[in-house]
């Protein structure tokens, strides 16, 4: 009996093995991009004939890794990424056999810096944020002086203005691309208000970059885990912490939190579609033309994608807080994913 | 002799005192094994009653009786979303008709509801040309708000519903036309991105399967391995290093069997990746040392005398093992197997390496099938931004307790049954 059943497995097992066709489109990558995805995936496969695709969250990296390692029904054939491709990975992936790589820009995230509905409105500059958050800074808060470790301990210490609390951020850990992305535009954003420190970028790169992205580890930021719920929630029992999260979850729990202005500037669905929000981030996906045609609903899925019903002003991609491409550029990339144009270079 | 009776006699009192002195040692030794216990289980009722309290609810939804004229041109032309629009409109005729206010009467529902009706038509063609009331799930924000989770008096910009939904909601309430309702969906579809209309059963499915795959080949490999351990084997520094290896098996993160089965079965046997063929194979490796140990303590603790007086009637050593050592360890055996199992179903981190922690809306129907398990529909639910989610995340805690507590009731069960003495 036993036997039998194990043989049955193995045979299973070997009948399912390289050789299999794929009737159903694979999706890899990006956590921040996969609520969307999912949504559009979900659509499509309840609108149309094809199979429902399988969406991943595996991350940017991770998933630009698997869609880059070759061709075949062995591999991806969609990448999500909260950030553009890096040229090492297109290399990566015309090295496996990868040669034409479609990319299409979807929209916006909003990075947004929230506290309790119940705390005082917190109003920041770029400036504050790298201050309070940075792992060094110039003595006293001033341009020229040298560099420290960060000794700002209450908001008042970095700008008189704020008032006197502690400085509590609970944010992402450095493996999340929410993470790479409000070190990259906020942090280094404020660093650039420093030319002294601007100017590193000259010399030595690297050290600018451990400099101006560096985030501080004595306790005032707090790494929350990848789980934005849980953020939410604390900021609703701490009124003097701050949370860093995507405008996704500002949107869906704005009886508990509210956004923090940046530069004068609140994180509203307009102000982040015009990009006066200075904190916000392109979001995309790259198809394997290779596999358009072979692995059967690929086009339909990039049209349904780019259709005017999900990701236009009053798409339904909207009410899940995805920001929208202005017109001239969905434009192109209606265009990019009709003609399926590959990417040149990076 | 004499000279401790005396020492005994004259210190008589510090005896005593010695005496109250442990008594009072051993009250206090009971008092914290108590506040242990009290403790231990406090946290269980509190992590209890916080799932319970928070996923009670994902087990019922709000739906709304639309009354819905299935006129034969629109469903011809496919115009499903303009039938849902008409009927809405017929129970609204204020909302006005800018695009604007035709999309925020239609938040009333669950974005899904064009797909149900266009399913309700496939399934019952007879419906076409007639006008029939159709209990349809009411979106997100409407079914958290009628649960009470949403507070209408805060001010409206700062709730996910607007005043206009809401003064809806009442009049849909008037006329009852909104029920609480079970919430079947939630047992008989896959994943969706709709928090009203997610389900389970793709979840289950998938567990299901990969657990298949997991009993079958690591209790048969198991059982195998202990019995030849035990009553075959030389013993020599080989088997002792094997010993101490499968013990050592046991104890591995099982993040790191995930590693190993991503390098080996998806990147060498080109298995599929999601699928629960490659899951169940990884569990299985997971779950052998637990079965093999378990299994081992099982068989010793059968006398010998049971083997022996077998081959002293003229058995063979196998006869003797497979027909009298093996069954009196049957209940040590399969509570092992099964406490390894419902491990294996709890389990998310190696399947997060075969790529098990996917959105897959429809229910698998084979070993090769895209699919996910439980633990991971519980892990992406409870990071998803729309405010359902929390309550789902909750249910389905509930749903997976659940079956972690039938398979140990099922074990303590086979153990009590076959158990004997000895």
């Amino acid at each position: 009996m036993h036997t039998r059943l194990v043989a049955a497995v193995i045979v299973a097992g070997a009948v399912a093995g390289p050789a299999q066709a794929r009737d159903q489109i694979n999706i890899v990558g990006s956590s921040t991009v996969y609520p969307f995805a999912t949504v559009v995936a979900e659509n499509f496969g309840r609108g149309s004939d094809f199979k429902t695709p399988k969406i991943e969250a595996t991350g940017s990296g991770g998933g630009m890794k698997l869609f880059c390692a070759g061709l075949g029904t062995d591999y991806p054939d969609i990448a999500n990424a909260s950030r553009r491709m890096k040229s090492s990975e297109l290399e990566q992936c015309r090295a496996n056999g990868v040669q034409d790589v479609v990319e299409i820009k979807i929209g916006y995230d909003g990075i947004v810096i929230a506290n309790a509905r119940t705390a005082p409105e917190a109003h920041f500059t770029l400036r504050h944020l790298f201050l309070a958050l940075a792992k060094q800074v110039p003595e006293g808060n001033q341009e020229g002086g040298k560099l420290v470790n960060n000794p700002n301990e209450t908001w008042a210490d970095v700008d008189p203005a704020l008032p006197d609390v502690a400085i509590e951020v609970l944010g992402p850990p450095p493996t999340s691309g929410t993470r790479d992305a409000f070190n990259e535009l906020a942090v280094e954003g404020g660093c650039k208000t420093f030319p002294g420190l601007t100017a590193i970028k000259q010399e030595d790169k690297n050290r600018y970059k451990a400099i101006c992205r560096g985030i501080r580890e004595d306790g005032a930021y707090i790494e929350a885990g990848e789980n934005d719920n849980l953020i939410v929630q604390k900021l609703a029992e701490n009124p003097n912490a701050l949370g860093v999260f995507g405008f996704s979850f500002l949107d869906q729990n704005r009886d508990a939190v509210k956004g923090a202005s940046i530069d004068g500037v609140t994180p509203e669905f307009d102000d982040i579609a015009t990009r006066a929000y200075p904190v916000s981030r392109p979001l995309y996906f790259y198809v394997k033309k290779a596999h358009v045609d072979v692995i059967p609903g690929i086009r339909e899925y990039i049209s349904a994608f780019t259709s005017d019903d999900a990701w236009g002003d009053e798409g339904y991609l909207t009410d899940r807080g995805l920001i929208p491409l202005p017109t001239d550029e969905r434009t192109k990339f209606v265009d990019d994913a009709a003609n399926l144009t590959p990417l040149e270079s990076l | 002799m004499s000279s401790y009776a005396a020492t005994t006699i004259s210190s008589q009192a510090a005896a005593n005192r010695l005496l109250l002195r442990r008594k009072r040692a051993e009250r206090r030794f009971q008092l914290y094994g108590i506040l242990a216990i009290s403790a231990a289980l406090g946290f269980l009722v509190v992590f209890l009653a916080s799932i319970v309290s928070r996923g009670y609810m994902g087990f019922v939804q709000t739906e709304v009786r639309l009354t819905v004229d299935f006129d034969q041109e629109l469903i011809e032309a496919g115009s499903y979303r303009k039938m849902l629009r008409t009927s809405l409109s017929e129970l609204f005729p204020n909302a006005g008709s800018s695009r604007a206010e035709r999309r925020t009467l239609a938040r009333l529902v669950s974005a899904g509801t064009v797909f149900v009706l266009r399913e309700t038509v496939e399934a019952d063609p007879a419906i076409i040309g007639t006008v029939e009331d159709v209990w349809v799930l009411a979106s997100d924000p409407v079914d958290q708000f009628y649960k009470g989770r949403i507070d209408a008096a805060l001010p409206e910009e700062e709730r996910p519903i607007s005043d206009a939904s809401l003064a809806r909601i009442a009049a849909l309430e008037a006329a009852g036309r909104i029920d609480l309702r079970f919430n079947r969906s939630f047992f008989t579809r896959g994943d969706s991105r709709n928090p009203e209309e997610a389900g389970i059963l793709a979840a289950i499915v998938g567990s299901a399967l990969a657990l298949l795959v997991t009993v079958v080949l690591s209790f048969p490999v198991g059982v195998m391995t202990a019995v030849y351990l035990e009553a075959f084997a030389p013993k020599n520094r080989i088997t002792r290093l094997i010993e101490i290896n499968i013990n050592n098996l046991a104890a591995v993160p099982s993040i790191v069997f995930g590693l190993l089965g991503l390098a080996v079965f998806l990147n060498v046997f080109g298995l599929p990746r999601s699928a629960p063929i490659s899951g169940g194979l990884v569990l299985s490796l997971m779950t052998l040392p637990t079965i093999i140990i378990s299994s081992r303590a099982a068989i010793r603790a059968v006398p010998p005398s049971f083997a022996e007086a077998a081959i002293g009637l003229g058995a063979s050593r196998v006869q003797a093992i497979f027909h009298h050592v093996l069954p009196a360890a049957a209940p040590g055996t399969l509570t092992g197997a099964i406490i390894g199992m419902a491990r294996a179903l709890g389990e998310t981190a190696p399947l997060l390496m075969m790529g098990m922690v996917a959105f897959v809306v429809e229910v698998p129907g084979g070993f090769t099938d895209p699919s996910t398990v439980l633990p991971a529909q519980v892990y992406l639910w409870a990071d998803s931004p729309e405010r359902g989610f929390a309550e789902k995340t909750a249910a389905a805690t509930i749903v997976l307790l659940g079956f972690l507590l039938v398979m140990n009731g099922l074990a303590v069960y086979l153990r009590r049954k076959f158990e004997k003495q000895w």
